[in-house]
């Protein structure tokens, strides 16, 4: 029992860490090539921004998605209950 | 504290927090016979809202000078016009399509927007009306935000998937549409042998490419609410537990700014993610009209 809560908590930090370095690889690499970009083609730059806005929730979303099962462990957690 | 005979846990709150208002006890992951009351009735009374204040902006439309809310409905049914102009190209569809992404938004938008509430307002409304009825308040269960419950968010994206799956049919025809699900992404081959092999393995991927679509089109969505609606419980709690202990004194301040904080940055997640969710809507329908 005490075994599992703690692998669960350690999980739990795994999957917020990881995924928080994963997501802020992605966001940098991304804004750093808009920022790239539209100081090269600055008539690009709307355009570009719709699409870096879709991109970034993209990124974001696989990260929070993580977060929100993270969070679920951490409180509600469905392996203690079985 | 002895007089509080049950005050919740951290876990018992959070956990009370996330069952739905529903006929019945979820049993298994996939159970179609539950009903989740609060996500029906929040996301329907935030759809007739949307759709009450636009008619209003249609009613008292003007080609004079525009009010500030028709200003505003103009900008974003523009903005929803110029990203369907760019993704469909069938002047044809894009008579039902722009305005479904319009609805999409703006009533994906109004689902979000209930994360903006106070976690625990609607909740202790609820309880109250519920113990006023006669029943046992700590029982009353509801959950305020229609996308942070998987449901809702796959129910939009299988609805997405059909819209696709008929403007395949009528764009390209049955035999067209059959004809590419065997022969994209790979192509087809001379040698009857190979066509069949290379048939089925296109058959296979587009089929992982119509599920992985959908699932991740909901997921997403869900995904981002629910995390949120949680982080929203967990400041909540921050502030709650200032009353256990002495050292806490300073939490009430902490809950505030994070609160501020994670509010104002969840203005802009619910936006993006209702964008997004337009987007995807518009871009899986745009793949459906084109011909590989």
């Amino acid at each position: 029992m005490e075994n599992i809560l703690g692998l669960v908590a350690l999980g739990c930090g795994l999957i917020v860490g990881l995924g928080a370095i994963g997501a802020s690889i992605g966001i940098g690499l991304m804004g750093g090539k808009f920022l790239e970009a539209s100081a090269r083609q600055p008539e690009l730059i709307n355009e570009l921004q719709t699409k870096m806005f879709i991109l970034a929730g993209l990124i974001d979303a696989a990260f929070l998605i993580g977060v929100a099962i993270a969070l679920l462990f951490a409180f509600a957690n469905p392996f203690v209950l079985a | 504290m002895a007089a509080e005979a049950h005050a919740p846990t951290a876990s018992e709150y959070i956990v009370h927090h996330l069952q739905h208002l529903q006929n019945i006890k979820q049993k298994s992951v996939i159970d179609l016979s539950v009903v989740n009351y609060d996500s029906v009735i929040v996301s329907v009374v935030v759809g007739v809202l949307g759709l009450f204040f636009f008619w209003l902006a249609a009613r008292k439309a003007t080609s004079g000078v525009p009010g500030r809310w028709q200003a505003a409905v103009e900008m974003m049914v523009e903005m929803v016009d110029t990203q369907a102009k760019a993704t469909i190209h069938n002047a044809q569809s894009r008579k039902v399509i722009a305005p479904l992404a319009l609805t999409v938004f703006v009533w994906i938008f109004l689902m979000n927007a209930m994360d903006l509430l106070p976690v625990d307002l609607l909740p202790v409304i609820w309880a109250q009306i519920y113990g006023a009825a006669g029943h046992d308040p700590s029982h009353a269960y509801l959950r305020v935000v229609p996308t942070a419950d998987l449901s809702t968010t796959l129910g939009l994206s299988v609805s997405v998937l059909i819209l696709c799956l008929i403007y395949s049919v009528k764009i390209k025809g049955l035999g067209g549409w059959l004809h590419e699900l065997v022969t994209a992404p790979f192509g087809t081959s001379k040698n009857p042998l190979f066509a069949l092999i290379l048939g089925v393995v296109n058959l296979f991927m587009q089929i992982i490419e119509y599920v992985a679509k959908t699932v991740s089109h909901g997921m997403r969505l869900f995904g981002n609410m629910y995390a949120g609606e949680l982080v929203f419980m967990l400041i909540a709690l921050m502030g709650g537990a200032a009353a256990l202990s002495l050292s806490g004194v300073l939490l009430p301040l902490g809950h505030i700014i994070a609160g501020s904080i994670w509010a104002i940055f969840h203005i802009l997640i619910i936006t993006l993610q209702a964008f997004i969710f337009m987007m995807l809507t518009l871009i899986y329908l745009g793949q459906a009209h084109e011909a590989h």
